[in-house]
């Protein structure tokens, strides 16, 4: 009877109101059930392309540089041009995430796509990207996260969003066309000479942080070939410095991409634009790669420190299967481990505030009513500051003072949404078997509903998953 | 029936904890500060500082070759550097740091690094944070471990120590108690809540000692009168430009750093933390991306000085970061990981107006793989010295428990004042 609680709560985003009842029956196979095909959003708030965004963006940029020429320009009104151009994009994103993650049939999905979104995170605190930070997740993850690893690693790493975040656009061979010429040019007896070359920033996180993980096997040499290969990875663009391809989209720069053969670990690869799609291929199948994604993917849904076992299954089942992402999903509803009782996953701010939006059966209208509960409770979305991600172990979120501001975000939600809710019925509907005696007790006890709820939303068993 | 709903203010819940104190949650003692032990900020960059931007080598004759359009000129030059010893100077932005290092309060040091060698950032902050040689092998931070060999306390069962954070970064975690706390607009509390609060989680440990550190540290705030505007308004609405360059919650963070640790029983130690180094691409040079970041690191120490007022004379400020950045610009104005970088040792307890480097030089072959700052230094060297003369830590603790395998690693000498 417990099953169909582990199911809503621990693989999914926390119980409607039906929910559990929906998935009683067979949880196993209410979870089966979700992981085939695409996983749009669900929702109503209408999205722009990233091609669009970036193009709005670049259109921005130049505004901002006509309008600095100008001699009686005001600094604060250019900063506003970016700003003006981003920030409707960011705030719809955000929205449109929150809505679909309260109002999903298919939350354990939804949460492999929150999954996969943080495990290719990029961050929105990156001027470039303020505007695209979602659209990686809606364009590169959404479309994949039932498909095969390789396909979803393709779609990223050529996302431009992820192209700008880690700086690939105009990383140079220093043999490439744009190299030779620029060096040509600057030859000149005293003027000062420019370095061309490579960036390795987009490399060295696609395998330390997308792929093979820190400890998979790789040297700094391995990154400064992989950096080689991608050069050319770019993003098109109609005008500037590298104008071709069609403005916001993918382009692989021939001029920019390093000439010849490479080697990578231990293996050759012939020169040209297939160079760098072969070493995903390679990478995808790599068994550091299963083993990353089998670990990351334990950590997410079975304990902080994995069981070696789940872990081990995991990986089996990821490089038996060529990556086939389903094929993982199924051993992980096949492991007795993921389906321990005791609650062992401290919610992230994130969980917290989509298991309370179900919980409640409602969905935010307006930007403004999630915004400041992600501020609040130090999980801004779109910006965990790094390409790492946000941190998947309790003791990244379970400060003293993060507890106090759940308490006080608990408060300020109870406020808003006590009126005609039944505390115990709340209690029930989103905890079920779960709920303890002793917060049923508390409930009953409480001086008013108001604090009935804020009492549900920060006991333990509400507190974790 | 409505008597429990009153909501009162965070402060005056504070001045009524002593209530909650006796029945569930466990009291704080509160002392006056003694005035006479040293205290210690220490600042944690994360995304690795461009030392050789922070502190450019300019009488380096190799300097401007390979630093090309990020290099900070000499002293003197248009947008040169703020000059040090004649081959150091320090980048424009620093000029607090500067105006310490004439009043001979600022130790630079430069060619540091931890003992890690590749060059990940989060294995990187980790070696820094966690005292070992890997990234891997304790939960705890080489700060909380120091903690316990801290001697003769004020302020006995307290936590020393204090992270401006919502959750404590890997330096300060342990066994020893310490404190994490924000900047944070957060105006109301309902005090009977907390209460029966306490009771839900009497069964559930974890729980419970969390919310016994949090009302602690309101208990904490509330003793703290000249916390600037209370916490509401230390980290209220800041705006985005600042937000996109970190100086905002630098600031914030000084100065609420500098309030708790001039109340009477606060923290000795505190650390702050700020994001925003992990410049590949278009870092700048005296002006730019980086030289905003550093302007607003060197605002941030000044409102810690100014915060802390006389307690400054008995503070230490340790500035570092991960590793350091490539020697060369790489093909999109920046640079990439790298290994040797700078620190900085500030403050009125420190035996400043020098420069501690054994300088490796920039010559090819002098690079670390061809391409790095050679580290010559052992952060950790640094770390004890701090620890040992300024904390009066004992050498055989620093040794064993708080920076274990760092035999190698010998305590720099003289870097307080005696």
């Amino acid at each position: 009877m417990v099953h169909a609680e582990i199911a809503v709560l621990r693989f999914g985003l926390g119980a409607r109101p039906g929910e559990l009842a929906a998935a009683a029956g067979d949880a196993r196979a209410w979870l089966r059930e979700q992981i085939r095909g695409p996983v749009p959003l669900a929702g109503t708030t209408p999205l722009a392309p990233s091609e669009q965004i970036f193009a709005e963006v670049m259109a921005a940029r130049r505004e901002k540089r006509e309008l600095r020429r100008a001699a009686d320009a005001d600094p604060k009104g250019t900063e506003n041009v970016l700003r003006d151009a981003y920030r409707p994009h960011y705030r719809a994103q955000v929205l449109a995430r929150a809505q679909s993650a309260a109002l999903t049939s298919r939350p354990f999905a939804e949460r492999l796509v929150h999954f996969w979104a943080n495990h290719f995170a990029i961050s929105s605190d990156k001027g470039i990207i303020f505007g695209l930070a979602g659209t990686l997740e809606n364009e590169a993850v959404r479309p994949h996260v039932n498909g095969r690893f390789l396909e979803m690693l393709r779609a990223v790493e050529q996302h431009p969003a992820m192209i700008a975040f880690l700086d690939n656009q105009a990383s140079m061979g220093p043999d490439s066309a744009v190299a030779l010429q620029a060096k040509r040019r600057s030859v000149r007896p005293d003027g000062p000479h420019r370095e061309f070359g490579i960036n390795e920033n987009l490399a060295r996180e696609i395998l330390e942080l997308h792929t093979l993980g820190v400890e998979g096997g790789y040297t700094q040499k391995d990154v400064t070939s992989f950096a080689e290969i991608i050069t050319g990875w770019s993003i098109g663009d109609a005008g500037g410095r590298f104008a071709g391809g069609q403005t916001g989209r993918f382009f692989f720069r021939d001029n920019l991409h390093e000439p010849g053969a490479q080697t990578f670990l231990g293996k050759r690869y012939a020169g040209g634009r297939d160079q760098g799609e072969a070493v995903l291929q390679e990478l995808a199948r790599h068994p550091s790669t299963a083993r990353f994604i089998a670990t990351k993917l334990a950590r997410h849904f079975v304990a902080d420190e994995p069981p070696p076992a789940v872990v081990d299954r995991l990986a089996r089942t990821y490089l038996a299967s060529d990556g086939d992402l389903p094929a993982v999903y199924a051993a992980l509803i096949d492991s007795g481990e993921a389906w321990e009782p005791e609650p062992r996953k401290f919610k992230t701010p994130e969980d917290l505030v989509f298991s309370t939006l179900r919980a409640f059966g409602t969905a935010p209208g307006k930007p403004e009513d999630v915004l400041r509960s992600f501020e609040l409770l130090g999980q801004r979305q779109y910006t965990p500051g790094s390409p790492a991600g946000w941190p998947d172990v309790a003791r990244a979120w379970d400060g003293s003072d993060a507890l106090m501001h759940r308490i006080l975000w608990a408060s300020g939600v109870a406020e808003r949404f006590d009126r005609g809710v039944d505390p115990l019925d709340l209690a029930a509907s989103s905890l079920g078997g779960y709920a303890r005696p002793e917060t049923l007790a508390a409930l009953r006890r409480a001086a008013s509903g108001t604090q009935a709820v804020a009492l549900l939303l920060m006991s333990p068993e509400f507190q974790r998953r | 029936m409505h008597r429990f709903q009153s909501c009162i203010s965070r402060r005056r819940f504070l001045r009524s904890a002593g209530a909650l104190a006796a029945s569930t949650l466990a009291p704080r003692m509160l002392f006056a500060s003694t005035g006479g032990p040293g205290r210690l900020v220490v600042v944690v960059l994360r995304g690795a500082l461009d030392g050789l931007a922070a502190v450019p080598p300019h009488g380096d004759h190799d300097y401007a070759d390979l630093h090309q359009e990020l290099a900070i000129a000499a002293p003197g030059a248009a947008d040169g550097a703020l000059a040090l010893d004649g081959f150091f100077g320090l980048h424009p932005s620093l000029s607090f740091l500067h105006e310490r290092y004439l009043a001979k309060e600022l130790v630079v040091l430069h060619a540091a690094a931890s003992p890690y060698r590749e060059r990940s950032h989060f294995d990187g902050q980790n070696v820094l944070e966690n005292g070992l040689t890997r990234p891997i092998g304790t939960a705890d931070g080489w700060l909380n471990r120091a903690l316990a060999a801290l001697p003769g306390s004020a302020h006995p069962l307290s936590e020393r120590a204090v992270a401006i954070s919502q959750n404590l970064p890997l330096i300060l975690r342990g066994d020893a108690p310490v404190l994490a706390m924000s900047p944070a607009a957060a105006p109301d509390i309902d005090e009977d809540l907390l209460t029966r609060l306490a009771a839900l989680y009497s069964k559930d440990p974890w729980f419970a000692a969390r919310l016994r550190e949090a009302v602690q540290g309101e208990a904490l705030l509330d003793a703290t009168p000249d916390m600037p505007s209370s916490r509401v308004s230390a980290g209220a609405a800041p705006t985005k430009a600042g937000l996109a360059r970190g100086t905002d919650r630098m600031g914030s963070a000084a100065r609420m750093a500098a309030a708790l640790m001039r109340s009477a029983g606060g923290p000795e130690i505190a650390v702050i933390e700020a994001v925003g180094w992990d410049t590949h691409a278009n870092q700048g040079a005296s002006s730019g991306t980086l030289a905003q970041r550093l302007a607003g690191l060197d605002n941030g120490l000044r409102a810690l000085a100014e915060g802390l007022g006389p307690l400054w004379r008995q503070t230490a400020v340790l500035v570092v970061t991960e590793f350091g950045r490539t020697a060369a610009v790489n093909g999109t104005r920046g640079t990439d990981h790298g290994t040797g970088g700078c620190a900085f040792l500030a403050g009125g307890a420190v035996r400043g107006g020098r420069v501690i480097a054994d300088w490796p030089g920039l010559s090819r072959n002098a690079l670390l793989d061809g391409r790095d700052l050679r580290p010559t230094l052992d952060l950790r060297s640094l770390f004890k010295a701090v620890l040992g003369e300024h904390l009066r830590i004992d050498g055989g603790s620093l040794a064993s428990r708080v920076f274990p395998d760092s035999g190698g690693a010998h305590p720099l000498q003289g870097v307080v004042r005696a």
